[in-house]
């Protein structure tokens, strides 16, 4: 029996549609009909109704209906279900027979054309004899038919025709054959439909009424049978609800009959297809729990079904297959939109069906007493019945049912492994990737029982390395067993080994006699003998694969094989490591590597090569017999023992900054004249476990024993699998002596000491100096370094001089550089300073240049040396908010020192614009002053401003210069010119000018002549009134009160002698100017041009007087006034004294003032 | 039937990097133990399903037991994780109907506390399998009663 005996029939498993059959067609020659049939079944989409149209000739002969049973009393029914039965009423017997007839209303020749279709109806009703199948009758016509009612000839005939077919009203259409075709027939499907309807109603009813007459005794298949008609009866109907209502019933029915022999496989195939049938109309129903429900009750139910022990194998079948049909299912209903979850997904069913085929291959193994014993089929088929078909579903060919062939094809093992790709598939979609994993491995196991090792080699190295990053290390063995025997029996030599050693090593749970074993294995092939067979393997292959080792082992003497064993976990471990995580270029670098095997036996190995960044090294980095001829006792790993061998050699100075990286490690197992086999390692070693060794490793308190000398414990050794080349240590010492912080624009002065500290010359020294690079690039364009100070520096120097040449240097010899920065703009800067020189030495016999270097940074802060305030005030030191033209008025400076160190103020000086002009020569008043921190110092200037032109408001000072350096600095330093943009003051004419002479002082009781100058400064007459106002303190002569004209440009000169009365600070008479044109200029405004007080001295009498007088211009001598009050009241005048002074303070002589 | 497992104990487990290697694993003799050591390694596979939900829902932290994880037609699949992410599995087989849910919820309760006075021992290193002849009783004894 094949498999395909269990497949279900597809009737079984399409979706019913109510038949109706179409006749009177001529689809081939008639272009009319044609397209009729193409719109029935062209586009027949999920929204025109379920029919499935068929079209035949009008005498098509239907099956013929048996006459109907009257009585069951004597009938004993054979089985549950004919075979023919479903396709019969899905393909043979319609619902419906529709006559189609050309014939319009007025044809001429109507009786003629009735009587014809009259006897057309008649025909298909006589082939139809017996059955309930409807017949309708459509009439094609050319003409649009009038609306009904209308036409009154129309009526007539349709009357008189369906009375010559024997048809009612309903079952007689039009079909006019104009554009709106599609439309025409769409009404005309939905009118088939509801016949059809009626047609399939009517059969569940005749199907119902049999029931009467059954007895439980006789006639339980009939139950079934009569339940199962029902049920398809009503899905023809498209009432799936009451279907499945009557599928569920009939599958409890046929659970009651009873069960033997001759008829359980009859059992079975009907509850499988009616187990189907509910579970794929749970599932179109949306209730898949359901349906999930059913199927697990129709496998508890059927599970022990097993029947006669020799067709256990048949009943597995059976199982595989219901697994398989219920996951087509399922995976049908989740394309249609159903959420599947990981725990409930095709998947499991595809895992089961699978399982079930391959217990039948071994119920089937185990009958044939193993696959050797496979017959082949016998060739006069025993299966074969002489129709072909059987009667019934589920039953056997012969009856007599203890005979059973032992006969029968091996199950093919595609469809074991169809089975579980699709059961992978299905997990891979729901997030279960090691029940995928194990999947995998069941189908690697599949191809290796179907000796397609090659396939199950490559699944399993597939899902090999799942299961060692998650450490199942028992799940790992069992696999690794199975692809060894697959490389074994293909006589792959590298995958042979490379298994091998992966189930000798400390991952694999095989016992220690088994690792024994595949050991000796190992070394055989390693010895090009070919290795003995592994046990469970078919004896037959066994012999093949001998042959293939024997013919490796002849063709590739000295074949070098390499095996990556990083990513697994190879009997051999290794671990590489630098001693140093960096190495000066003058100290050879020192590397080990650490070799420990797990294997029962001891390992030898050939040669052990370190491979590494730089290859120029690895001629250092070999272990061989060839070489240096290490101990024989060196070259063979004692299992358990952590061997280590070191190597050293000299870094070449092109290195120095480099990394240099162990890429691989490798290990050469066997000889030149065997086999040579390469484990390597990339990097330093370690393999898939070694990680969560070296974990656990550290996480343990356990206390090792002591281990002799010379031993090294393996869970200690780490890899360190990269060393840097440094420079070899630089022996000179770099001082910097400097003065910080820098003052802005100063060229700050830097003083380089280098010493050599060398036993040798350090040659070729160079110096790099200046801004440290990779700072803010404004930083870049505002220092400028040199090396000679004497000269400013400017935007042409670098903020980096970079090898200056600084020749060799002795040991033990000093050497000095200044240097030169200039800054200028303020905040901290990083300067390097960088010596870099060569020397030669010898190290381990080999000499080599090395390169030293030594970097000094210092970080130097720029600050603003000093602060400059600029203000405008008039003749009597009050501010001024502007300035009148050509009236004289006081520039003041103010330098305030902000620089920690001393700074030397050179010189000073005032650059005036045009628009300004000094009263007299202006000379420096802070030259040669020298500031401390937070000294000031001031400057004044007395200017004016010539005429503008009218409407100019702001007219620009001029430049302002400083010239200074810090007092420390020596001669030769160039001094720094500062330049101070002086501020714009606005400018304003006035009318009149007033301005006064009169001497610096008076004496009591002494002539005092004051002149008063008015000036007309419009081009216009200007009429001035004049009037001094008395005073206590004067008596004066002159014009007490005037009125005067004075002419444009003119000045008048008014002359007054004042007497003065007392001594001291005096309020001169107030003089009051109003001009009569402008009343807008007060009196006010021209009172600020003249000096209000003057100081009245008592009368000397002798020659001290004239002394005074001398020093007249020098108003501020306190000196003097204490000598003053010395003879007057004291007390008065000290007091006046204390207050005035800054007052009297004269418009220019030098001011110097401590803060 | 049963066999237990644990993952990496204690720990740092992020959730991403938490290891699944079994630290004791133990099954009635028989001829399909690589059976039910698959059936222990497929079942992490809705452990961790189950564990990430955990994290995404805030359900209640404080139930462990996980329930039944999946059914197969011969076995019946538990689960319960602890705190520190350390997964126990216990596969009893489907026909055994003595075993309702409380049961297992109870040996599972015991496995647990067995497991947290080996973790107790100062000289167990955690992470490494578990070698301990309490524990070792413990399993054999609820072995018992089971079958």
């Amino acid at each position: 029996m094949s498999p395909a005996q269990w497949d279900l029939p597809p009737e079984l498993c399409c979706r019913p549609m109510a038949f109706v059959a179409l006749t009177g067609l001529d689809v081939v020659y008639n272009a009319v009909h044609r397209a009729i049939w193409d719109a029935f079944c062209a586009n027949r989409r999920a929204d025109r109704v379920p029919i499935s149209f068929k079209v035949l000739p009008g005498d098509h002969e239907y099956p013929k209906c048996r006459t109907k049973r009257t009585s069951y009393e004597w009938y004993i029914p054979k089985g549950i279900l004919k075979t023919g039965w479903m396709n019969k009423h899905l393909n043979l017997v319609p619902a419906l027979v529709v006559l189609f007839y050309e014939l319009d209303w007025d044809e001429p020749q109507w009786k003629e054309k009735q009587s014809e279709c009259a006897t057309k109806v008649e025909i298909v009703r006589t082939s139809l004899q017996g059955r309930n199948t409807k017949v309708a009758v459509v009439l094609i016509q050319k003409k649009t038919p009038l609306p009904p009612g209308e036409d009154v000839m129309a009526s007539e005939r349709a009357a008189a025709l369906c009375n010559a077919c024997d048809l009612s009203g309903k079952s007689l259409f039009v079909l006019p054959h104009t554009d709106h075709l599609v439309g025409y027939i769409i009404r005309l499907e939905n009118a088939f439909y509801e016949h059809a309807q009626t047609y399939y109603y009517t059969e569940i009813r005749r199907v119902k009424s049999h029931k009467e007459f059954l007895n439980k005794t006789t006639h339980q298949l009939l139950f079934v049978r009569h339940q199962f008609k029902t049920a398809f009866f009503s899905e023809l109907k498209q009432d799936t609800q009451n279907a499945l209502k009557y599928y569920r019933a009939a599958y409890s029915l046929i659970h009651e009959l009873r069960t033997h022999e001759t008829n359980i496989l009859e059992i079975k195939t009907m509850a499988g297809f009616i187990n189907y049938k509910i579970c794929r109309l749970c599932f179109q129903h949306n209730t898949p729990l359901d349906a999930i429900a059913q199927f697990r009750k129709h496998i508890d139910l059927c599970k022990k079904k097993i029947g006669s022990a020799e067709l256990a194998f048949e009943h597995a079948a059976w199982m595989s297959k219901q697994f398989q049909y219920f996951g087509d299912l399922f995976d049908e209903a989740i394309k249609l939109g159903l959420t599947a979850i990981q725990t409930q997904n095709p998947g499991f069913y595809y895992q089961q069906a699978a399982h079930y085929a391959q217990e039948r291959k071994r119920l089937a193994f185990q009958l044939c007493g193993g696959p050797e014993a496979n017959l082949g089929y016998p060739a006069p088929d025993p299966l074969e019945t002489p129709t072909g078909i059987l009667d019934f579903y589920g039953q056997r060919a012969w009856r007599q049912g203890h005979q059973i062939s032992t006969c029968f094809k091996l199950v093919s093992q595609e469809l074991i492994i169809a089975l579980l790709s699709n059961a992978v598939a299905q997990f891979k979609k729901y997030k279960c990737p090691r029940m995928k994993s194990r999947l995998m491995v069941q189908m690697g196991e599949e191809y290796y029982h179907t000796k397609d090792y090659a396939k199950a080699l490559k699944l399993l190295d597939y899902v090999m390395c799942d299961y060692r990053t998650e450490r199942w290390w028992g799940l790992l063995t069992s696999i690794l067993g199975t692809a060894l025997r697959c490389s074994y029996l293909m006589a792959q030599v590298k995958d042979y080994v490379s298994y091998s050693m992966e189930l000798v090593g400390r991952a694999s749970m095989l016992r220690e006699d088994q690792k024994s074993r595949i050991q000796k294995n190992v070394a055989k092939v390693l010895k090009n003998e070919p290795p003995e067979a592994e046990p469970d393997c078919d004896p037959s292959a066994v012999k093949a694969a001998q042959a293939l080792w024997n013919e490796r082992g002849s063709q590739a003497s000295g074949e070098d094989l390499i095996l990556e064993v990083q990513d697994s976990v190879p009997f051999v471990q290794c671990k590489a490591r630098f001693l140093h995580p960096s190495f000066h270029l003058d100290v050879p670098v020192q590397l080990h590597v650490f070799l420990l095997t797990d294997s029962p036996h001891p390992v030898r190995f050939s040669k052990l090569c370190v491979s590494l960044s730089n290859q120029d090294y690895n001629q250092y980095c070999v272990v061989d017999s060839l070489g240096q001829a290490p101990a024989q006792e060196d070259m063979c790993l004692v299992p358990g023992r952590t061997h280590r061998y070191s190597f050293r050699f000299v870094a070449r100075p092109e290195d120095v900054g480099k990394k240099i990286e162990i890429t691989g490690v490798d290990l050469m197992l066997g000889s030149e004249n065997g086999r040579c086999i390469f484990l390597n390692w990339r990097g330093g070693g370690g393999d898939a476990a070694s990680s969560h060794e070296a974990l656990q490793a550290t996480r343990s308190f356990k206390r090792r024993g002591r281990l002799p000398e010379n031993e090294v414990d393996w869970d200690t050794v780490s890899i360190q699998a990269s060393t840097m080349i440094i420079s070899r240590v630089p022996r000179i010492s770099v001082q910097l002596h400097h003065e910080p912080p820098a003052l802005n624009n100063e060229m700050y002065c830097m003083m380089v000491t280098i010493q050599s500290h060398e036993d040798i010359v350090a040659r070729d020294l160079k110096l790099t100096a200046g801004l440290k690079p990779g700072q803010d690039a404004n930083l870049s364009h505002t220092t400028h370094v040199t090396l000679d100070g004497s000269k400013m520096c400017d935007d042409s120097h670098r903020a980096l001089l970079p090898d200056i040449p600084m020749g060799d240097l002795q040991p033990q010899e000093k050497m000095e550089k200044p240097l030169s920065i200039r800054c200028s703009t303020t905040g901290p800067r990083i300067f390097l300073v960088h010596v870099a020189y060569t020397v030669d030495t010898c190290i381990e016999g080999r000499d080599i240049v090395c390169k030293c270097h030594k970097d000094e940074t210092v970080t130097i802060e720029t600050v603003v040396p000093f602060e400059v305030a600029v203000k405008f005030v008039s003749t009597k030191f009050e501010h001024l908010e502007h300035v009148f033209v050509d009236v004289p008025f006081l520039l003041m400076t103010d330098i305030l020192s902000m620089s920690p160190w001393p700074l030397h103020l050179v010189t000073s000086e005032l650059q005036l614009a045009p628009t300004m002009a000094a009263v007299d020569q202006p000379a420096s008043q802070v030259e040669e002053v020298v500031l401390q921190t937070g000294e000031s110092a001031s400057e004044c200037f007395c200017l004016t401003c010539p005429p503008v032109h009218h409407g100019t408001t702001g007219v620009a000072s001029g430049q302002y210069v400083m010239s200074w350096k810090r007092k420390s600095a020596n001669a030769t330093i160039p001094v720094v010119n500062t330049v101070i943009t002086l501020p714009h003051v606005a400018v304003e004419t006035i009318p009149l000018y007033v301005h006064a002479d009169l001497p610096s002082f008076g004496r009591v009781r002494e002539s005092l002549p004051v002149k008063y100058h008015i000036q007309n400064r419009t081009a216009i007459v200007q009429e001035v009134e004049m009037s001094v106002e008395p005073s206590d303190a004067f008596m004066f002569s002159g014009l007490k009160q005037v009125r005067l004209r004075i002419l444009p440009g003119t000045e008048q000169d008014m002359l007054y002698n004042f007497y003065p009365l007392m001594a001291g600070y005096q309020m001169l008479p107030l003089l009051n100017i109003n001009l009569l044109r402008l009343p807008a200029v007060s009196g006010q405004l021209l009172r600020r041009f003249l000096p209000s007080r003057i100081f009245i001295k008592v009368t000397f009498n002798g020659p001290a007087n004239s002394g005074i007088e001398s020093g007249a211009r020098c108003w501020s001598y306190p000196s003097l006034i204490l000598t003053v009050s010395q003879r007057r009241s004291s007390k008065v005048l000290r007091q006046k004294m204390g207050r005035t002074v800054p007052l009297l303070c004269p418009p220019s002589p030098n001011r110097l003032s401590r803060r | 039937m049963m066999t237990m497992l644990g993952g990496e104990p204690f720990l740092l487990v992020s959730k991403q990097e938490q290891q699944n290697y079994p630290l004791y694993i133990r099954s009635v003799p028989s001829d399909s133990e690589l059976k039910f050591h698959y059936t222990v390694h497929t079942s992490l596979d809705v452990v961790e399903e189950k564990v990430s939900a955990v994290g995404k829902v805030i359900v209640d932290q404080r139930e462990l037991y996980l329930g039944l994880l999946y059914p197969t037609e011969d076995y019946k699949v538990y689960g319960y994780v602890t705190n520190s992410k350390v997964k126990f599995v216990i596969v009893v087989d489907s026909s055994n109907t003595s075993l309702r849910d409380n049961e297992i919820r109870s040996m599972f309760r015991k496995l647990h506390n067995s497991f947290t006075d080996v973790m107790c021992n100062p000289f167990y290193n955690p992470g490494d399998p578990i070698q301990s002849k309490v524990f070792d009783s413990m399993v054999s004894s609820m072995m018992v009663q089971t079958c």
